[in-house]
């Protein structure tokens, strides 16, 4: 796009070319990918992501290299802080990362293909609809993802519950477990203080047809964020009732648990 | 003479540049017997064409006068084309009449051409559908309903009655020389419409390497359904630019909105009932399609699109 390729000149720096150059995608003859990944997009808005990740939350990111160079990649983290600006964080860590870079793909709400403008820009950036058969097609074509088990439950909750992890849901080991993933815990530490809310006003997410609708200042202050990657973990695609599936979860889930601990107790203060 | 013992295949659409297409590739293998219900059309002294409608007990004389192996369905209105009603007829009850007789007459292969339009386009799709995957069309639009039936028919009689070894195939946008849907008239235009802030991921196959693919699938009698598309992708707006279009951005929320202007606009490529097929992707997986029967399309994206840009306003 004409555009596009404008701001692109304006924008990215040629190292950050070379970065994401280095990353090998398998693209379409246009560089599109099925779910409307696009190169140049990504490009742009890997180098405004990364200024917010260097200056903005000055990020520390500690076990980035647990991430597999390859193979099918399941991120399971904690969310928080009412936007997904976690998940776009651990995409430029992993992206930015010195050996074997990776453009690993968000899960997105679903209503965000209905907002024009944003939806497609999401989708171009790599974002992808939180859809099972999406994960499973991704990790098939050898994909890295970032999935939230605790989807809006997380995101949405009040910083009187900060780092208190939500229900789990299961559809992320089930996945794993059969695409054969290797699955990369993630602790996110700072994010709960960039949007502290304080209620959930209800009525008007309904009215708006929102998740939630935080009552909350309307500012993202520039808390300090700690990402903390764990060990790779593997499970084997036995066939197993749902109650010993949920117990594989709650060992990543007590993993995740263990890596806010540590992130927490490395903090010094908040900003 | 030398027809006589070449064995015999029914083509109907044949006024559709694709028919044409697919009679060129069998037309020294085959003795071919063309039909289309909108007009005769002239295909050369070595293969009878006729303009008639299936519904018609006239159809069947046909079937008496030739003995035919196979049958290509290709003659299917789109839904850009024709009321409601006739396309039901013609889509819907038209096909049923001629699998009845298909299976009265005992051939033995059947493709029958439906679209990627069946899946129908919602904001909730993923990406790379296969062909089990719900038909959502009907819910999102009444006029897409002929094209889903058609399918549930080619289907009910496609287990019913193996023998027929039905194939039908769910093409992506199919564009190219000659074809006359409302996306190959959307990238001939100098102008074309689009939703503003929506630019969903499309697929488009050229028209000879869809009549290949057709070719191909005949000479195999593998039964079943399968999405024909190319491992390539683009966004519509992308799409409209290398193809040398203006845009024009028509508001797109409230959806009423853009439905409203298309309805009144009244244009042919740009019809209300498709609005969501502009707004949201319906990306199907080829890939079934591809390793079943061996299928490589050769003319890649740039080569279609540089087609509509130095040919503006071909058909």
């Amino acid at each position: 796009m004409s555009l596009r390729s404008f701001i692109k000149e304006k924008v990215v720096p040629q190292s950050l070319e070379d970065q994401v150059n280095r990353i090998r995608k398998p693209l379409g003859s246009l560089g599109y990918d099925p779910w409307g990944y696009n190169n140049d997009s990504l490009k742009i808005g890997f180098s405004l992501a990364k200024q917010i990740y260097e200056k903005y939350f000055r990020v520390v990111a500690d076990g980035v290299d647990n991430v597999p160079a390859e193979g099918p990649v399941l991120l399971i983290a904690n969310h928080s802080g009412q936007l997904p600006i976690d998940g776009l964080l651990i995409g430029t860590a992993v992206a930015s990362r010195e050996r074997n870079p990776r453009l690993p793909r968000a899960m997105i709400e679903r209503f965000f293909p209905t907002v024009p403008y944003l939806g497609n820009i999401l989708n171009q950036i790599g974002a992808v609809l939180g859809d099972p058969v999406n994960c499973a097609k991704m990790l098939a074509n050898n994909e890295a993802i970032i999935v939230f088990p605790e989807g809006i439950r997380g995101s949405g909750k009040l910083y009187s519950d900060r780092y208190q992890l939500k229900r789990f849901g299961n559809g992320f080991m089930r996945l794993a477990m059969q695409y054969n993933a290797t699955i990369v815990p993630v602790g996110v530490v700072g994010c709960e203080e960039t949007i502290p809310a304080v209620a959930n006003v209800k009525p008007l997410a309904k009215a708006l047809g929102l998740p939630y609708v935080p009552l909350a200042v309307p500012f993202v202050f520039p808390a300090k964020v700690y990402l903390k990657f764990g060990k790779p973990m593997h499970f084997d695609n036995a066939d197993i009732p749902e109650e010993k599936v949920t117990e594989r979860v709650e060992v990543v889930k007590a993993e995740i648990n263990e890596l806010i601990n540590q992130g927490l107790s490395e903090r010094k203060r908040l900003f | 003479m030398a027809n006589e013992r070449k064995p015999q295949i029914l083509v109907t659409g044949a006024a559709g540049a694709l028919a044409q297409q697919v009679i060129n590739r069998l037309r020294d293998d085959y003795q071919l017997v063309a039909v289309d219900f909108r007009e005769q059309v002239y295909l050369g002294d070595d293969i009878p064409s006729y303009c008639i409608d299936f519904n018609k007990r006239v159809f069947e004389d046909l079937f008496r006068r030739f003995q035919f192996e196979g049958i290509i369905h290709l003659g299917r209105i789109m839904s850009s084309q024709e009321t409601r009603m006739r396309r039901y007829n013609a889509n819907v009850l038209g096909s049923q009449k001629l699998l009845d007789l298909a299976h009265k007459y005992g051939i033995h292969r059947v493709i029958v051409l439906s679209t990627y339009h069946v899946y129908g386009a919602s904001a909730y799709n993923p990406a790379l559908i296969d062909e089990q995957a719900p038909l959502k069309g009907a819910g999102l639009s009444m006029d897409l309903v002929d094209s889903i039936e058609l399918e549930n028919l080619a289907n009910i009689y496609l287990w019913r009655y193996p023998d027929l070894n039905i194939t039908v195939l769910r093409p992506c946008n199919i564009v190219g020389p000659g074809v006359r849907n409302s996306i190959s008239t959307l990238l001939a235009s100098r102008r074309a419409p689009v939703l503003a802030g929506f630019s969903p991921m499309m697929q488009f196959i050229h028209i000879d390497d869809m009549a290949d693919a057709i070719v191909l699938s005949y000479r195999k009698p593998e039964r079943g359904v399968f999405n024909v598309a190319p491992d390539d992708w683009i966004a519509y707006q992308h799409a409209l630019q290398l193809s040398g279009c203006t845009r024009v951005p028509i508001p797109s929320i409230p959806p009423v909105l853009p439905r409203t202007i298309a309805r009144l606009l009244n244009m042919k490529s740009f019809p209300s009932y498709l609005m969501s097929f502009f707004k949201y992707p319906v990306v199907i997986d080829g890939r079934t399609f591809r390793d079943t029967f061996g299928f490589k399309p050769k003319r890649p994206l740039k080569e279609i699109f540089r087609y509509y840009r130095e040919n503006k306003h071909p058909v």
